[in-house]
């Protein structure tokens, strides 16, 4: 009878990514650590085993590692980087089976189940894992197990290099058991140390004392509570790329890799039913400076046809210097275009503004495209809110008490005396002259807002018609004498 | 302005209906141009009465605002979207995207820095194909030679009537007609263009 497949996993814990990760980029002979500044103090965030023998371990004070190990070379952590470079690891996992997930920080897994025979069973495919990445210069690990939780146990405590026969789960600490260190210390206090002792306990008071994550994480490992390994998700890349036996140099050249880099692009985006909206064309030089010709389209498009005379012009301004031995196409911004019946006119749908509004936003940020509400207070600036259109819906009902400006900007000083509007004043280096003031309206701030703007108190507002045609709104600030320009009229 | 003086015009003002001011309201389709300090009141009395979305572009760093309690004498604001793009050329990008689009009226553009002639034919291609109106705002002497018509708005003082809003509107390029000079005035009861006499040289 067929008693199905059993689950196989593989763990890859690499204790220390950050510094082989640094160390790959640039070599250092003899004690390497990367150093992290937490609240004020320098300390050690990983270290490379020249390191560690030299008595130096992680959470150390940069100051003390110094004074152990004075040959100690440092450099700063870069935590982003380090998470590119596990996704980078993960992608090169693929190679392995479909199934690859980042498991916390420093680790891999991998659901090998059905896969391992491809490379001549288990031991031959881990073996093969550990060559090629100490080849690489990556410290790693492997756990195997029938379990995500009996793998990680293994990798992190098991041998460093898995064995025939699987060394036993149970008899592994009860901190391979992926649990929290004030856990693990309580069961430590109660004699508990190894996975055994923890199996062979009574459930119910563990449960009682510990919570249920202590028996979920031991039915994990144990395999008898499921536990999925999510593999990460791999947006489509719209990139392609050519490299040049000689370099090339003559537009027409380009143009005719340009054209062939296209085709495949275009098949891709057509595949994705997308467009490009944004293309970067990047042409690495002989010696090695990089030229980029950027192109934004005015509608998506996968045409290869029609894209290729748009790079024409800026192709004409790249300088090859001694050669171009590799271009690099990419669409760096794509949007979804649908494949469209052809010969039928184009039907207006009631939702097209809406459409519109996501593409303008789609380049400014859709928080930047507003529409005015309705809004209850006196004050000129409060009068109505400015809300962005993406998420409030139009409201109506907007009154003016009295006209107002078609334009408000911050108020302007001008140089006038006296609660009467000047016969003459400068405003913005213009000379102008009073003909007509209509006023005063006198608006008082809102005193349960705090508002800098109103700091000078009440204002009389004055709609000042001047004699060079020029409609203002001025006003005068009687307990804190001063006039200033805040609009113009229609 | 001091060609148009303190002389009252009121008192000599034959009122004429909107149609017998030529090239406005604007010919659709088509970008234009308007300078001068009422070049907003312009764009407010293009927009009025189209009873569609109308949308703004202007960059981020102006600090003026338009005022809808203002506008309200000329349009219902609801019908009014405002941008606010972080440099020019997005605002010549998103010009071009909403005039080609067609679901607007009129697409408003303020400009800052003068454009070039493959700037000014784009924005005129893309308002023939969504047959959108197209309105930049320039500043005086930035004007680009794609544009349809240009026109000047300048202010004038009313010495008889009060809380009318009396311009002198002239153009000062024209594609498709002569050039000419009006004084207007916006009759925010009836909501229309008012001509008030022609303003002879």
């Amino acid at each position: 009878m067929f008693a199905g497949t059993h689950r196989r996993i593989v763990s890859i814990w690499f204790p220390r990514l950050a510094s082989d990760r640094a160390l790959r980029a640039c070599p250092v002979d003899g004690p390497f650590a990367l150093a992290q500044r937490l609240g004020g103090a320098e300390t050690l965030f990983c270290l490379n085993a020249e390191a560690e023998a030299a008595g130096l371990h992680r959470g150390m004070r940069m100051a003390d590692a110094r004074s152990f190990c004075p040959g100690l070379v440092s450099r700063l952590a870069r935590p982003d980087l380090d998470m590119r470079f596990l996704a980078g690891l993960r992608r090169w996992a693929e190679r392995y089976c479909p199934w690859v997930g980042i498991e916390g920080q420093d680790g891999l897994v991998l659901d090998i189940t059905g896969a391992a025979h491809l490379w001549g069973g288990e031991e031959t495919m881990c073996a093969d894992i550990l060559v090629r990445l100490t080849r690489a210069g990556i410290t790693a690990q492997l756990g195997r197990g029938a379990s995500l939780g009996a793998a990680w146990a293994l990798a992190h405590f098991g041998p460093p290099s898995p064995e025939t026969p699987e060394p036993d789960l149970l008899a592994l600490p009860v901190a391979a058991l992926r649990l929290k260190p004030n856990i693990v210390t309580g069961l430590q206090r109660l004699g508990l140390r190894c996975i055994g002792d923890l199996a062979a306990s009574p459930r119910a008071p563990l449960a009682r004392r510990f919570g249920p994550d202590l028996l979920t994480r031991l039915d994990q490992a144990l395999g008898n509570s499921p536990e999925p390994v999510t593999p990460a998700s791999e947006p489509p890349q719209f990139v392609t790329r050519m490299t040049l036996p000689e370099p090339i140099g003559l537009e027409g050249d380009v143009m005719a890799g340009l054209s062939r880099l296209l085709v495949p692009l275009c098949a891709r985006l057509a595949a994705h039913q997308a467009g490009a909206r944004q293309l970067v064309l990047t042409l690495r030089r002989v010696d090695q400076a990089n030229q980029q010709v950027e192109l934004r389209l005015a509608a998506p498009m996968r045409d290869p046809a029609r894209i290729l005379p748009l790079f024409t012009h800026g192709l004409a301004k790249v300088d090859a210097g001694f050669g171009i031995d590799q271009l690099r196409l990419e669409a760096t911004q794509v949007e979804p275009l649908s494949p469209v019946q052809l010969g039928t006119p184009p039907v207006a749908s009631p939702d097209r503004l809406a459409d519109l509004l996501t593409r303008l936003g789609r380049r400014i940020g859709l928080e930047n495209i507003h529409r005015f509400l309705p809004a209850k207070s006196h004050i000129p600036e409060r009068s109505f809110l400015i809300a962005p259109a993406a998420f409030s819906p139009a409201q109506g009902g907007f009154h003016a008490p009295r006209p107002r400006p078609l334009r408000l900007f911050p108020p302007e000083p001008i140089t006038a005396t006296g609660p009467t509007p000047p016969a003459r004043f400068r405003w913005r280096a213009m000379p102008l002259t009073t003909a007509r003031a209509t006023g005063p309206e006198r608006i008082t701030p809102e005193w349960w807002f705090e508002d800098e703007n109103w700091r000078h108190g009440l204002r009389d507002y004055w709609r000042v018609e001047t004699a060079e045609g020029r409609r203002l709104w001025l006003f005068f600030t009687p307990q804190n004498p001063g006039w200033f320009v805040q609009g113009e009229f229609a | 302005m001091p060609n148009v003086g303190n002389h009252g015009l009121s008192r000599y003002a034959i009122r004429m209906s909107h149609a017998d001011l030529p090239f406005f309201p604007l010919r659709p389709g088509r970008v234009h141009e308007v300078c001068g300090p009422s070049a907003p009141v312009f764009a407010a009395c293009a927009a009025a009465g189209l009873q569609r979305p109308v949308l703004w572009l202007r960059e981020a760093w102006l600090t003026e605002t338009l005022n809808p309690l203002g506008l309200l004498s000329f349009l219902d604001p609801t019908w009014v979207l405002l941008a606010r793009t972080p440099t020019q050329t997005d605002s010549l990008a998103l010009a071009e995207e909403a005039l080609k689009d067609g679901s607007l009226a009129l697409v408003v553009l303020e400009i800052t820095r003068l454009l070039d002639l493959r700037e000014g034919r784009r924005l005129q291609l893309a308002a023939g194909i969504g047959g959108t109106t197209g309105l930049c705002l320039i500043p005086e002497g930035m004007g680009s030679n794609a544009a349809e018509t240009r026109w000047r708005a300048t202010p004038i003082f009313d010495a008889a009537g009060t809380d009318s809003t009396p311009m002198r509107w002239e153009i000062i390029k024209n594609k498709s007609g002569t050039l000419g000079a009006w004084n207007v005035c916006w009759n925010a009861q009836a909501h229309r263009l008012d001509l008030v006499s022609p303003a002879g040289e």
